[in-house]
């Protein structure tokens, strides 16, 4: 008897571990990178849907922002992809997003909130796949402490890129900063200072058509700006290829008086700079044609290739909930890719003065940019140009080939790559 | 006495038949199978029987992926899947062979292609000819009764058991502007040195490195090949009043030989695969200054936003052809040397 009473608490204790394992019995994996800290921020709105959603559970993989760019898409060819994953680029691997309309509550909401960015992550169909995690332009911060310890002032809105160059080199040269300017190692980043130049990126019948006068016009003073030393090798020079380089680490220590780089950049700084120095975000310079950055971010989308569509759409909807968003974006300092919030729903939690003029600066930048910055990133093919505007700019700069040749070799490499994918 | 000297044996003997206790039992276990298996196959096939695990994996993550890969370069297109690929035939070789000048990489179509088959080749003639040269030197100095010999052994080992990436970084680190080297090169009146922004700087640090890295590996084989010469061949050359060179050329190297022929094989197979290292040291820059072939056969395969699948598996293709000639030239030199 007293063995029959054993075995039935133990069946008992079992039978409760059993049920509450099977509680969380489906799990979706969403595979993310961090610009700052803002997986933690997800992870805190993904613990009310677990609390709310019991059957459910969400595991981040945070990576690093290469696995996204190279692991991911092929794993997703392979059919081995995550249930959800962060991206950038946002039409490139559009192939593998799943249409979420079924599985979601409200598709209204989300046509309403999220509208022209869901062309961009669906080109070619009406699909509703994500939203966007943030929405970036692209755009210069500048040491002001630099310009004020140099007395040199700072010039205004719709200043130029030269009038831009002359300053900060200006400033490098009264208080020995090592590099007056510094650019990201991107593709990305060179486009909007083309645009702006006057670059139409595409042809008249659509087609890409990346060099052109107002392309030539910006890649010429690029060549001039590393040869005269108001950028430095180091950065663009030092690798091969498309490598992303930043040079957010040198500015943040004091080495660059002028630094494009991007809207993302808003919440690393304040934490890393905090008050060091004021770093201040300016508006895009112009050129002959526009004072215009690129617009661009990155995408929280859900994978056809998931097990559990339902439970995908269901934490999407999650996700995407008003004041989900707002807390995820507030928290971040991220400019709002939800149409709403992007009107001034977004309390940022940040009291740093330098911070909140950089998020105004961005936000008010997007008014601003030029239709043919919109046309490239929403073309799905735009990493190819991307890539090939770098790799080959890059060769020309560190003496490989000369301009011209860059020049012939980037239309190669674009028309190579886009014949290799007309193959399939 | 006897009763002293016979006990200890007498433990160890219990001891070692406890410990094999459970080693006899697996073997009588498997006594019964591979009578079994031998007399189905004989005894001439019963190596093969043993060697079976081995060619398992090797044939599942080498000779398949192998046939995988000559078969992707006769395709084109993103597709993963070789089902889903659409046959080119040899699209992908021609056009990575197509060159006015196979001297000048800018008249290639593919120019990249033949730039990182240059710089390959630039790399293992001059990280071969230094290693083996200071691998050779290291280990005639180790092979002497030198005091710390045992220490030094090991402090030149020490790198080959480090990550590549390791090994990278730390490098990196000194290297950069504000490196290590760079502080000392200030500090004593110099002016700094941008290493990775000049192409010279650069491939001689990614010789260095790689040399710095595997030298402790090669030093060992050689020291092993010193090692086993007879001190008999040395004491009759000293007898005799031969001099050091002599001694060295006439009996070290020759006596040598079979050992550097393995090491400078070793190397040559290993430099021109050279990539982790100097991927993470130079990223292949500047420009494509240390860009070598097998990155770019990664950066074709995996970096574009188009990753070239075929294009890769055929630039690999032609790597493993030069890898092949390497490896038959070692052949025919190690028989022309047995055949006398």
């Amino acid at each position: 008897m007293l063995n029959f009473k054993r075995l039935l608490a133990t069946t008992s204790v079992l039978a409760t571990l059993g049920a509450t394992s099977a509680l969380a019995e489906t799990e979706l994996r969403m595979m993310w990178y961090n610009d700052g800290s803002e997986s933690e921020v997800m992870q805190s709105i993904i613990d009310r849907f677990e609390a709310k959603n019991p059957d459910i559970s969400v595991v981040i993989d945070v990576v690093p922002y290469k696995s996204i760019m190279e692991s991911l898409p092929i794993q997703l060819a392979a059919g081995a992809g995550p249930d959800l994953a962060r991206v950038t680029d946002l039409g490139g691997l559009s192939k593998y997003y799943m249409d979420l309309t079924p599985h979601i509550s409200d598709s209204a909401y989300w046509e309403a909130s999220f509208g022209p960015f869901l062309d961009w992550l669906a080109p070619d169909s009406d699909r509703i796949s994500g939203f966007m995690t943030q929405l970036t332009v692209t755009g210069p911060y500048v040491n002001k402490t630099f310009f004020e310890q140099a007395g040199v002032a700072m010039p205004g809105d719709g200043a130029t890129w030269d009038e831009w160059a002359a300053a900060a080199n200006d400033v490098a040269d009264k208080l020995d900063i090592p590099i007056p300017m510094a650019w990201d190692r991107s593709g990305h980043r060179v486009s909007g200072p083309a645009i702006a130049m006057g670059a139409k990126m595409f042809n008249a019948d659509g087609e890409p058509a990346l060099v052109d006068d107002g392309l030539k016009e910006m890649a010429q003073r690029l060549y001039d700006w590393h040869q005269d030393g108001t950028m430095t090798k180091e950065l663009w020079g030092s690798v091969s290829g498309s490598s992303y380089l930043g040079a957010n680490e040198d500015f943040a220590n004091g080495q660059v008086v002028m630094y494009m780089s991007g809207s993302w950049q808003i919440g690393q700084f304040s934490g890393t700079i905090g008050d060091a120095f004021d770093w201040w975000a300016v508006p895009a310079p112009c050129g002959a044609a526009a004072c215009t950055g690129m617009p661009g971010g990155a995408a929280l989308v859900a994978m056809k290739d998931t097990k559990h569509p339902e439970e995908v759409g269901k934490l999407m909807d999650f996700l995407a909930q008003e004041e989900n968003l707002a807390e995820f974006y507030g928290k971040n300092l991220f400019i709002p890719g939800h149409l709403k919030l992007a009107t001034g729903g977004v309390d940022f939690a940040t009291d740093d003065a330098r911070a909140k003029h950089a998020l105004s600066t961005f936000a008010g930048a997007v008014p601003k940019i030029s239709p043919t910055a919109f046309d490239l990133q929403g073309y799905p093919n735009n990493r190819i140009m991307f890539n090939a505007l770098i790799s080959r700019l890059n060769e020309a700069i560190v003496g490989e080939l000369t301009l011209e040749q860059a020049y012939v070799r980037m239309e190669e490499d674009v028309a190579k790559q886009l014949a290799a994918k007309a193959v399939d | 006495m006897t009763k002293n000297t016979d006990q200890p044996a007498a433990v160890k003997n219990t001891a070692v038949s406890i410990a094999g206790w459970p080693i006899q039992q697996v073997f009588r276990l498997l006594e019964y199978p591979f009578s079994k298996i031998q007399r189905g196959v004989g005894i001439q096939g019963m190596p093969w029987i043993f060697l079976l695990p081995n060619l398992i994996f090797f044939g599942i993550f080498v000779i398949i992926p192998l046939f995988i890969n000559f078969a992707f370069s006769f395709t084109g297109g993103t597709e993963l899947f070789l089902s889903n690929r659409v046959y080119t035939g040899t699209e992908q070789y021609r056009f990575l062979l197509d060159c006015k000048t196979f001297g000048d990489p800018i008249t290639c179509r593919e120019d990249r292609f033949w730039k990182g088959l240059y710089n390959t080749f630039i790399f293992v003639f001059f990280q071969v000819s230094f290693l083996v040269l200071f691998s050779l030197i290291t280990a005639l100095i180790l092979n002497r009764e030198i005091r710390g010999r045992g220490f030094f052994r090991a402090v030149f080992f020490f790198p080959v058991l480090l990550s590549p990436v390791v090994v990278a970084l730390i490098w990196k680190w000194i290297l950069l502007r504000d490196g290590i080297l760079n502080a000392f090169l200030v500090s004593i009146g110099m002016d700094k040195i941008l290493f990775f922004v000049s192409p010279e700087w650069a491939m001689f640090w990614a010789v260095f490195v790689s040399i710095w890295a595997h030298m402790g590996f090669y030093t060992l084989i050689l020291l092993a090949g010193l090692q086993a010469i007879q001190p008999d061949l040395y004491e009759a050359a000293e007898m005799d009043g031969t001099s050091k060179e002599r001694v060295f050329w006439r009996i070290t190297l020759p006596l040598l030989w079979p050992n550097l022929l393995v090491v400078v094989v070793l190397a040559l197979i290993k430099g021109v695969q050279v990539f982790d290292e100097v991927f993470v040291l130079t990223g292949g820059g500047p420009g494509t200054a240390t860009q070598f072939i097998v990155q770019y056969i990664y950066n074709t395969g995996f970096t574009e936003q188009v990753q070239n699948f075929g294009l890769a598996s055929a630039a690999s293709i032609v790597l493993g052809v030069i890898l092949f000639v390497l490896t038959m030239l070692q052949l025919a030199v190690t028989r022309a040397r047995d055949n006398g």
